[in-house]
């Protein structure tokens, strides 16, 4: 081969491992990328079936409920406007607290239950994981609108 | 065209992101509310049921507002910075107490010490709401025409009291 | 006084890396010996305000200054004196004094062993880690001093995070620190050559082992926070692809290419222009982690608190210092011309493709970490991507390289022959396959994934085993010891890290294949079986911690009926920030680790508990300890050594060459 084809067989090599690689990164977005959607949307059914995705907002006062098993828990999660009930099993996190922020991960169940699989109170120097904030500030915008009380923009 | 330019111009579109993204910033969500006049309520005292306390009342001083409720955690935290606050007299604050069993608050003031003037209780959170509250504890600086100056999200820190509000109470005082 | 006495030291450090940024690059650039010696003297005068600095802030600490605004944010009187110190990394300001310290301690090292180098090229050297200094003494003196007071004093201080109250946290950012900022040393042989229009063999060889160093160093900081989060989180999982685990792991990427490109340019004089981006990438993304830990641009479970002001201040700087080292690059690498040709089969071929799939992982995950930020930017949507998206990339690319890796060292430089190749392996992918079949096959459980794991571990060992045999063979020496001495040390380290890299698949591939977990509720008395082991609860008893109080778990632990050991999981409450910490209890092994944590406690003495079994799990660390030692023994080659002694200017590059060495 002369120094000029090796250059175009290198090259071609290099093209090829960059498509390789930009397919396995879209393919892994697509199936992978976990959407994040506030208690407003799952109450008007804005939410994806059938696929799993996350959900954020405060853990409502009092309604952390513990089954007989120890295990399996219940809890409401709010972003002041909609309610979702979520229930998980397994072991909250140390930051799992009524009254903060929390973002849980898993799929709505048939009977607009959320079932957790995944429950993250994220250590944070601040009292709320940004998404869950997020989704309480798009709340009130909301929230504010319609009542017309005042003109909310979250950002 | 220069092929050795190319990583420069993938960081410059980096960089472009990285610049956007700090505007972004995830944990800070400006207050609307920071430059109007604060949302008028009228609730009971927690103390005195039968008292009622209104924003009309407090017109012509600074105060400051603070929603807390027994139940959050983040008030605690706050709460030895607000009780050296009250033993200071320099401003005087005002509790909201929000959506919260009424014994419990109370229970919760007697233990920890009260700093406040006087508390309102806002049990359903319908101020909080006009307020715009994410999550207690938030804190606000209302100047003597009744206009939110200030508010802070989380608890109050001594360093976030000594550089921000202090400086902004005394100015808005002196107006 | 004495806080004041660290923030003047940090004012004079400003100084004098101001002097030895600008009068030594400028003296080499006109060719000045007066104004090029300023460097050595600097960088050592630096070193010692900045020890000095961090001394004070050390005694403020120790003495629980509580007037120092930092010493008050982040520790408590009743925190042990072990955590008070570490308390100087755990949290923004401090950890920058951090950074600042070991970039002078770099500077110091730089200043004693590189006698050897050309003037020109160490006074550059120093010159732009100098300039590296004065960004980050800046960055402290502007919006984030340690000293800053706090008037009237903190009566208390608000604690350290109770996260990072672990001897973990005493060792770990230092050496992951040691590994960030080591790579400003290639940084600074890259731009000084640049800067000199000196990229030749000899660079390579000046930076090769700098770059090991500190690339060991980063290995082993990596491990070691990965360990943190496995005993410390309570969640058993050792490696999360958390932004910030994200951001210590890309640089390592970067740096591993680095080192292998940086092989072909010393011995071969190839891949110059490659190299010297590899460095200035490496060390452009140890920046740009110091920027998304800080910023707040990205949130995640270590993220430092957030300032808008000083997310800016590192995003200019991080676009001062690597735009303008990209620009310099494009400027000056179109000049430095190609090294010898080689064929597509070869060593220099292999390490290319080697290279490419490095840093097309290095790129999934730059993307995977930034892609929440993009889409919010541009307003698509809050997402956030995780660990399954970097496994389904990763694990595609990394896998021919690791294939690669086994073929690599044993292919000729220049031009190899694919058929003979074949040949010589054909044994050791026999084995391999076999092993990679009937291993699961044996532990009854068969999957794809722990098949492939096994086959790249296997194939690892068995085509270094091939390897060694040949060389063995072939090196002179007389007795089996004599021939293991006479090959040099570069090659048994290359070989003692490729069998770390083995170790850590290895243990990576168990863990994952046949981990065991439950969640159960136990009460006082009650047994739990996971993984052929017996768990019995005897109940929980109230402890006191110097700054915590505690309930502690009692496990026995037994086997066929007779008792393994004792487990003592601890649920504590942090009183200062009235925090609750699962401390897990871990009986570690070599074949397998048990890992109790409590959840909370249900009525009656009850609790509900975690177990879980994972086999091979301290294989995962062992792994990276063993490739960061190989790293270490690279180094220790003979000739670095004679380098060192050597006062002259470099050695000519073709006495090197006929040396039988080895990348």
């Amino acid at each position: 081969m002369t120094p000029r084809q090796k250059r175009f067989v290198l090259i071609g090599l290099g093209l090829v491992a960059l498509a390789v690689a930009s397919m396995l990164v879209l393919n892994a977005f697509q199936s992978n990328l976990v959407f994040f959607f506030t208690p407003t949307q799952v109450a008007n059914a804005e939410v994806p079936t059938g696929r799993g995705f996350r959900i954020g907002g405060m853990v409502e006062n009092s309604s952390l409920t513990r089954e007989g098993d120890g295990l399996t828990v219940h809890f409401v999660v709010t972003d002041m406007a909609k309610r979702v009930p979520v229930t998980f099993k397994g072991i909250l996190p140390d930051l799992f607290k009524e009254g903060k922020g929390v973002v849980a991960q898993g799929q709505l169940g048939a009977d607009g239950t959320f079932i957790a699989s995944e429950v993250l109170a994220k250590h944070d120097e601040n009292y709320m994981p940004p998404e869950a904030a997020d989704a309480l500030a798009k709340a009130k915008a909301a929230g504010a609108q319609s009542s017309n009380t005042l003109i909310v923009n979250p950002r | 065209m220069n092929r050795f330019l190319i990583p420069f111009g993938l960081f410059v579109v980096v960089v472009g992101f990285l610049a956007v993204g700090l505007t972004l910033n995830p944990r800070e969500l400006p207050s609307p509310l920071v430059g109007k006049a604060a949302p008028e309520f009228s609730l009971p005292q927690l103390h005195d049921q039968g008292k009622t306390i209104s924003s009309n009342d407090l017109k012509g001083k600074v105060w400051l507002l603070n929603f807390w409720a027994s139940w959050c955690g983040g008030c605690k935290d706050e709460h030895p910075v607000l009780i050296h606050l009250a033993q200071s007299g320099v401003v005087p604050i005002y509790g909201m107490d929000y959506k919260d069993q009424r014994n419990e608050a109370l229970a919760w003031l007697k233990e920890w010490g009260n700093p406040y003037s006087v508390v309102a209780v806002d049990e359903p959170g319908r101020v909080g709401i006009n307020y715009g509250v994410y999550g207690v504890p938030e804190t606000y600086v209302i100047d003597k025409a009744g206009v939110i100056r200030y508010k802070q999200i989380g608890p109050l820190r001594e360093d976030i009291l000594e550089k921000k509000i202090l400086p902004l109470v005394r100015e808005l005082q002196n107006q | 006084m004495i806080p004041e006495i660290g923030h003047y030291a940090l004012i004079l450090a400003l100084c004098v890396a101001v002097v030895q940024g600008s009068l030594p690059i400028y003296g080499a650039a006109v060719g000045n010996s007066a104004l090029m010696a300023v460097a050595k003297p600097a960088a050592r005068g630096q070193f010692l305000l900045v020890l000095l600095a961090f001394c004070c802030l050390g005694y403020a600490f120790a003495e629980k200054d509580f007037s120092v605004l930092y010493v008050a944010a982040t520790s408590n009187s009743q925190l042990p004196l072990q955590y008070r110190l570490a308390a100087i990394w755990g949290a923004h300001e401090g950890s920058l004094l951090l950074w600042m310290f070991i970039l002078s301690i770099w500077m110091v090292a730089v200043s004693f062993f590189s006698t050897h180098l050309p003037e020109a090229m160490r006074a550059r050297i120093l010159g732009v880690m100098g300039l590296v200094s004065v960004g980050f003494l800046l960055f402290m003196l502007t919006v984030s001093n340690p000293f800053e007071r706090l008037i009237p004093a903190a009566l208390d201080g608000r604690d350290l995070n109770p996260l990072l109250q672990d001897p973990g946290m005493v060792i770990h950012p230092p050496m992951l620190y040691m590994g960030y900022v080591g790579f400003s040393v290639a940084f600074a042989f890259a731009i000084a050559a640049l800067l000199g229009g000196n990229l030749d063999a000899a660079w390579a060889r000046w930076s090769r082992p700098w770059t090991t160093v500190a690339w060991c160093f980063l290995t082993v900081g990596v491990a070691m926070g990965s360990g943190w989060a496995y005993y410390e989180l309570g969640w058993g999982g050792w490696w999360f692809w958390d932004p910030v685990e994200n951001a210590s792991f890309m640089p390592w990427l970067a740096g591993t290419a680095l080192m292998h490109s940086l092989a072909v340019t010393d011995k071969r004089g190839g891949f110059k222009a490659w190299s010297v981006l590899l460095a200035i990438m490496a060390f452009s993304l140890s920046l740009l982690g110091t920027f998304l830990v800080r910023s707040g641009v990205l949130t995640s479970v270590h993220a430092f608190a957030t300032d808008p002001k000083r997310g800016l201040f590192i995003l200019v700087f991080l676009a001062v210092v690597i735009g303008g080292s990209l620009v310099l690059y494009a400027w000056r690498a179109p000049r430095v011309g190609l090294g010898g040709g080689f064929a597509i089969i070869s060593r220099e071929g292999m390490l290319l493709a080697n290279n490419v799939l490095l840093i097309a992982a290095l790129g999934s995950v730059l993307l995977g970490t930034l892609y929440p930020l993009f889409l919010d930017a541009l307003d698509l949507g809050k997402i956030s991507v995780g660990p399954p998206y970097f496994d389904t990339v990763f694990l595609p690319l990394m896998t021919p390289a690791i294939f690669l890796m086994g073929i690599g060292p044993l292919a000729q430089w220049k031009q190899a022959s694919l058929p003979a190749l074949a040949i010589r392996l054909r044994w050791a992918f026999g084995v391999s396959l076999v092993t990679a079949v009937a291993v699961p096959w044996l532990m009854g459980q068969w999957t794809p994934l722990i098949s492939l794991g096994l086959l790249l571990a296997f194939w690892i060992l068995a085509t270094i085993l091939v390897d060694l045999r040949e060389r063995l063979l072939q090196a002179e020496g007389g007795s089996i010891g004599g021939r293991v001495v006479a090959l040099p040390h570069a090659y048994w380290g290359m070989v003692l890290a490729h069998c770390g890299v083995a170790v850590f698949i290895l243990g990576v591939t168990m863990v994952k294949g046949f981990e065991v977990e439950r969640d159960v509720r136990m009460n006082v008395g009650e047994t739990a079986t996971l993984g052929g082991y017996s768990f019995r609860f005897d109940g929980t008893q109230q402890v006191n911690g110097p700054n915590y109080v505690a309930a502690r778990g009692t496990f026995h632990v037994s086997r066929d009926g007779h008792e393994v050991t004792m487990m003592y999981p601890e649920k504590r409450r942090y009183f200062v920030q009235n925090q609750t910490m699962t401390e897990a209890a871990i009986s570690p092994g070599l074949l397998r680790d048990l890992y109790v944590s409590l959840g909370e406690p249900i009525e009656g003495g009850a609790w509900s508990v975690r177990l879980y079994h994972k086999p091979f799990i301290d294989w995962i660390w062992g792994g990276c300890l063993v490739m960061a030692l190989g790293g270490v023994l690279a180094v220790s080659d003979r000739r670095y050594r004679l380098a060192w002694r050597r006062k002259e200017a470099a050695v000519p590059a073709a006495t090197q060459m006929a040396r039988p060495t080895v990348s």
